[in-house]
């Protein structure tokens, strides 16, 4: 088996053109990940520029209202540019730079990952290209906008379904086109090793701290920690820490979209099955001949018919479980927290905030909770107003 | 000799891509005979992808074409085709197809498959060496052979990836997707030199050529030329009727082909 290997998923599934520059990758981040002087400029951007530690917030209003476990939120949503991605982007970021490349490139769904690589190029100089499904251009202009004021181009993807997938594709089309002075930063815990490595490092300080503070707090593990998955970065990060005690449950929550038993999902532990796409081994939204499916979720950020090969090794082994929630479930879930307790989290996140609401009150009132808020939901006001039928655009 | 490395002796081949299923499997089977005709060394059949992230826009709007045809263009049907095509053709066919739907169709009963239907090799773009170990045997057990891809940033791998070379190897002529292109700008010769120190398989460039003088040019240099995008463009242009335009298209570029051959 080669490398990169989560059991029989990951592993390095990509053109000839790239394999060069994927082992360059990974030669790189082993060095700097030891390096003295990487970690600590890391560092220092993490605490001084994005935001770090965030908050492990009690939420105390919804712990009352729902009755059950006490619940606990990991604020990613605090952090600059209102998500969990900066943590990722910095790290690439600036391993680009050690490794002399002059230019980033990144795909984004709902533009989150999109606006923090625009941010972090902006910050450490260097050039900036985003790819994003037309469909998405249209339905985050705002986001679009955003990311051209911090300086990068962004180009909308025609091909496909237009969304998530394709912007992927266009991606890596565009790393085998330019390599030298180009990486490419993903910003998911997928695609050929050792980015799904990579990602879920970078992205495993919100576990790192969240332990931290959860000891610190109750003097003692949570008894569930959960997370929404797309492709699944948040999650990772989220349960990567946790990983070894085995008393913690692990909860990713997929976005079912209109139902697990219609077309319209995008919940791939639920509907998938075992495939071979976009450099990584692991489970897809696929037919029966191995075409990927279109998938649909209300959630740009979730709208992703794979998921991370690490996922697909922690549902095999049963050390994480997945459900998956309606887009119903989740506004729900998003008009909840915003009355409960006066936070507008992402509509991603509140797939995970869906749970909650309804293992919570299952829950003994001695047991703990953790979800993890990934993002802040200012930017689907618009598209939750015209889900309830309010004509609002922004 | 496999039915391959026959398609090389003695002259500089000439291979042809295209796109099972576009405009319909009917009209393919008629272009696959017309490209024998027309000269044709060898036939690349394409199988649609949903996701052909190796390709650039002129092989993407094809695999689009095929999937969304009226009846479809399922791994199955393009067997059928295989099979109705390799009755009535002598050059060597492979599929170039992405690792999916062979994964999915299941590694053994493809590969028996190719073989039953007439199959003798298979071009993966996303499938690289270090993941080939899954395949080979089933490969192996039917006699498939996998060509190997070398692009212009294998300089480092080349040993490896040589040494193991069945059939013929895929240069790729140019960083980047499928596509047509005025001008190759990257060090052929010296990948060519670099391969050859290693394996005398036989060399096909592709990537880029789409005229009579590029097919002449790269014929004197390697041992074959590969053609596609150039070839799905005038099958997007003409659907139904470019069985002529296509044959006619081939014939000048073998013309090029063979004025490149050492006398």
């Amino acid at each position: 088996m080669s490398k990169g290997r989560y059991g029989i998923h990951g592993g390095q599934y990509i053109p000839e053109t790239l394999m060069n520059e994927v082992n360059k990758l990974e030669k790189a981040y082993e060095f700097f990940k030891q390096d003295i002087g990487f970690n600590r400029e890391l560092g220092t951007l993490l605490k001084e520029y994005a935001g770090r530690p965030s908050l492990l917030y009690y939420a105390e209003k919804m712990t009352k209202d729902l009755g059950g476990a006490k619940i606990y939120f990991k604020r990613e949503d605090l952090n600059h540019t209102g998500s969990h991605k900066i943590n990722n982007v910095l790290g690439q970021a600036l391993l680009a730079k050690k490794m002399g490349k002059t230019r980033i490139i990144a795909e984004t769904g709902a533009g989150q990952h999109g606006v923090a690589t625009a941010t972090a190029a902006s910050l450490l100089g260097l050039e900036c290209e985003i790819f994003m499904g037309k469909e998405d251009t249209a339905r985050q202009a705002l986001n679009v906008y955003r990311m051209e004021l911090l300086g990068a181009k962004v180009h909308p993807v025609e091909s496909g379904t237009q969304t998530l997938k394709d912007a992927v594709n266009e991606c890596m089309r565009e790393w085998t086109k330019r390599v030298d002075d180009t990486l490419y930063v993903l910003g998911s815990v997928m695609g050929p090793h050792p980015f799904p490595m990579l990602v879920r490092d970078f992205q495993s300080v919100i576990s790192r701290e969240a332990k931290e503070q959860i000891l610190q707090k109750e003097g003692r593990l949570p008894d569930v920690v959960l997370a929404c998955v797309g492709g699944g970065s948040n999650a990772m990060g989220m349960f990567y820490d946790f990983l070894p005690h085995r008393e913690v449950r692990l909860i990713g929550c997929e976005a079912a979209g209109r139902g697990i038993h219609t077309r319209e999902t995008a919940a791939t532990i639920a509907t998938g099955t075992e495939g071979i796409f976009h450099g990584m081994k692991s489970y897809f939204c696929q037919d029966e001949f191995g075409q990927i499916a279109p998938v649909y979720s209300i959630s740009a950020g979730l709208d992703y018919p794979g998921i991370g090969p690490e996922h697909a090794y922690l549902y095999d082994t049963g050390r994480a479980e997945y459900v998956a929630i309606t887009d119903e479930e989740a506004v729900e879930a998003f008009e909840y927290i915003a009355r409960t307790e006066g936070i507008i989290a992402a509509i991603e996140s509140s797939h995970a905030v869906a749970q909650v609401k309804k293992m919570a009150p299952l829950m003994k009132k001695n047991q703990i909770l953790i979800c993890c808020l990934s993002g802040r939901g200012d930017k689907d006001v618009a598209a939750i107003a015209r889900y309830r039928g309010v004509d609002l655009y922004e | 000799m496999s039915k391959i490395s026959d398609a090389f002796k003695g002259k500089k081949a000439f291979i042809g891509f295209l796109t099972a299923g576009d405009p319909s499997l009917e009209k393919t089977e008629e272009l696959i005979v017309a490209m024998e005709r027309a000269g044709a060394d060898l036939i690349e059949i394409g199988i649609p992808f949903s996701d052909p992230i190796a390709e650039g826009p002129v092989i993407q709007d094809a695999n689009v074409r095929a999937l969304t045809a009226p009846g479809g263009c399922s791994t199955e049907q393009v067997f059928g085709l295989a099979e109705r095509v390799s009755r009535r053709v002598t050059v060597p066919l492979v599929f170039l197809t992405y690792l999916n739907p062979v994964f999915k169709y299941g590694y053994k009963e493809f590969c028996q498959r190719c073989a039953e239907t007439g199959i003798s090799g298979l071009i993966i773009p996303d499938l690289p060496f270090e993941e080939r170990g899954e395949l080979e045997p089933a490969l192996d057990s039917f006699g498939i052979e996998l060509i190997s891809l070398i692009a212009p940033t294998s300089m480092e791998r080349i040993h490896m990836l040589a040494r193991k070379a069945r059939g013929y190897i895929y240069l790729v002529s140019s960083m980047g997707v499928t596509g047509m292109r005025r001008e190759i700008t990257t060090d052929v010769e010296e990948l060519l030199d670099r391969i050859r120190q290693v394996t005398d398989t036989p060399i096909a460039i592709g990537f880029g050529i789409n005229t009579p003088e590029q097919a002449e040019k790269y014929a004197q240099i390697a041992d074959g030329v590969i053609v596609g995008s150039a070839i799905v463009k005038l099958i997007g242009e003409y659907g139904e009727n470019a069985v002529k335009p296509v044959e006619d298209y081939v014939r000048k570029m073998v013309e090029g082909c063979k004025a490149g051959t050492d006398d």
